[in-house]
């Protein structure tokens, strides 16, 4: 590549950058500006004047750290629940051979075409009956067993079919059963799909809007996404230093999660079968 | 099948016992894609049929009412436009814009590392925090605005026109999540053989002839099943819409979820929310059939 194209596509990828880091940029800077200065133009790139208002008014508004602790535990217990669920029948699909598995697959399958909004309306009625409005149980349910789990299961599936099946014959051979070949021997080589099935799953339930808002009524048991559009003032706009400093505080754990299992997230997508 | 191998019993033969492995494995999924997926589904059916206030307690058999209804709500055309423009919009920018980054950051070149983790950071920031950054930003004096008028441009109130707010919120969401899709494709362009190109280069093909004949063809299973992801996808929008501008300016960002979810939670009609909810049904398995049937038609090699 020539010089002059070299430049003009540093020139090209920089500038399609900036929509992308900006708004990210300007929510984290602005968390510790002053109200006053968030509103003022130019913006400064960084604070001239710091301040952690926002950052404390956060708390004392609502019961936010509950909130914090509602979310994360709430996507914890997804991920790992959908981890198992969709390791156990995606390696079923894959490598059992029983009567039915096709139909049943098959069966499975339809959970990706069938949003949970198109069956928000009898879920609410169905939890309702069982005494579940208003608690966690709809958030942690509806995504290990229901729709939202399936593209886990599939991805988890497509892995375990890409096993050579030498492998499992040594297992089978000294003298181990289904589960423990699969618990000792399958599992363990899974890790990069389990790692890109742990940051789909952490990211859809951190992100989960609509059931919370239907189904929980009580601040306390709010998750953050819930929580962050609840910052308004007496007339109902917006305070902006509040949101933005407890926005900025939704991102962290993604973060964190990200930046552990990033490798094996890439890993894992190329192992999908999704490659091409 | 070794010798060594004995069965415990006469009834739980190995071959028994895996299949028995097989159900077990799968139960926990299968019922609750019974419990949360087809029971539910057959309940909107049922319950189109009824005329249901949960407010008011009423629970009356109408029939066909909601249908008819349905068909006569002045306000459902303009629902109907507005989801398709939004998922027409949202899926040709996203895959485009995907498929056109994927293949720069393909290139052999300093720093493609750090780009793809620019354009995917938008992914990993949770919904509703970069929609309220984004509600700041698209104010009538916000920084879009700001930015606009020091180059000496006049930015409208972008949330308060009907195209404007539309177009808003498929642009936000495409940047936000346009960096799964770039991944999915880098992941994909990794496996197309390089001497395709090198071959392709030897015969004077231009750079557009071999992304046209050799980069889309090998690639386009994941095309398809990013498509059909996306598709769906943007069909379920709802947070964006809520926050930024609940349906409005009049019904100009209606989807038909926010209409659901209107109709269902805020006017307590269950048995109207229903039936929108047989028709998005209805919507999506038309979609994702068209897109299966058309497969053959541009999808090079399946597995």
């Amino acid at each position: 590549m020539s010089v002059r194209a070299k430049t003009a596509l540093y020139g090209l990828l920089c500038l399609m950058a900036v929509p992308f880091v900006f708004p990210t940029w300007w929510m984290v800077t602005s968390s510790v500006k002053p109200v006053s200065e968030i509103l003022s133009w130019p913006p400064s790139p960084v604070p001239t004047t710091f301040s952690l208002d926002g950052y404390r008014e956060v708390f004392e508004i609502q019961p936010f750290a509950q909130q914090y602790f509602n979310s994360a535990y709430i996507a914890l217990v997804v991920t790992v629940g959908t981890m198992a669920v969709s390791a156990l029948a995606g390696y079923a699909f894959a490598r059992i051979r029983f009567p039915g598995a096709n139909p049943l697959f098959l069966f499975v399958l339809t959970g990706l075409l069938i949003p949970s909004e198109v069956t928000i309306v009898p879920l609410f009625q169905m939890f309702n009956t069982w005494g579940m409005i208003d608690t966690h149980w709809p958030l942690i349910l509806v995504p290990i067993l229901g729709a939202p789990s399936v593209l886990a299961t599939f991805i988890m599936r497509q892995f375990f079919l890409a096993l050579p099946d030498e492998l499992e014959e040594a297992g089978r051979l000294d003298g181990l059963g289904r589960f423990a070949i699969f618990w000792r021997i399958a599992l363990p080589l899974a890790r990069p799909a389990l790692g890109a099935v742990a940051i789909f799953t952490f990211l859809h339930s951190w992100n989960l809007y609509l059931e919370p808002i239907v189904f929980l009524t009580t601040p306390a048991n709010f998750t953050l996404p819930q929580a962050l559009t609840q910052f308004v003032d007496a007339y109902g706009g917006p305070m902006w230093d509040v949101q933005l400093s407890a926005a900025s505080m939704t991102a962290i754990p993604v973060l964190i999660v990200f930046v552990i299992a990033q490798r094996q997230f890439i890993e894992g997508l190329a192992h999908t079968g999704l490659k091409g | 099948m070794s010798s060594a191998e004995v069965p415990k019993s006469a009834f739980w033969t190995t071959r028994r016992r895996d299949r028995l492995a097989g159900y077990l494995f799968v139960a926990p999924q299968v019922a609750g894609i019974v419990v949360f997926v087809l029971v539910p589904l057959v309940l909107i059916f049922y319950y189109s049929l009824y005329d249901w206030n949960v407010l008011a307690g009423t629970f009356t058999f109408t029939g066909m009412s909601n249908y008819r209804d349905l068909v006569a709500d002045p306000r459902l055309p303009s629902v109907l436009r507005t989801t398709a423009f939004f998922c027409g919009g949202l899926v040709l920018l996203n895959m485009a814009l995907a498929l056109f980054l994927a293949v720069l950051l393909n290139q052999r070149l300093h720093g493609t590392a750090v780009f793809r983790t620019i354009f995917f950071s938008p992914v990993v920031v949770s919904l509703v925090a970069w929609t309220i950054v984004w509600q700041f930003l698209l104010q009538d004096d916000g920084g879009i605005n700001g930015a606009l008028s020091a180059v000496g441009a006049d930015g409208p109130n972008w949330l308060r026109g009907d195209v404007t707010a539309l177009v808003s919120v498929i642009v936000l969401q495409v940047i936000k999540n346009v960096g799964l899709n770039m991944v999915l494709f880098l992941a994909a362009l990794q496996g197309v053989p390089a001497q395709l190109y090198e071959a392709a280069r030897l015969d004077g093909a231009s750079a557009w002839t071999r992304f046209r004949r050799i980069t889309v063809p090998m690639i386009s299973p994941t095309i398809l099943l990013a498509s059909i992801i996306t598709v769906v996808g943007s069909l379920q929008i709802f947070a964006q819409i809520a926050v930024l501008t609940q349906g409005g300016p009049g019904t100009s960002t209606t989807v038909l979820v926010y209409y659901l979810y209107q109709q269902a939670f805020q006017f307590h009609d269950f048995g109207y929310g229903a039936t929108l909810s047989v028709l998005l049904f209805l919507i999506v398995l038309v979609l994702t059939v068209i897109q299966w049937q058309t497969r053959r038609r541009w999808v090079e090699y399946e597995r």
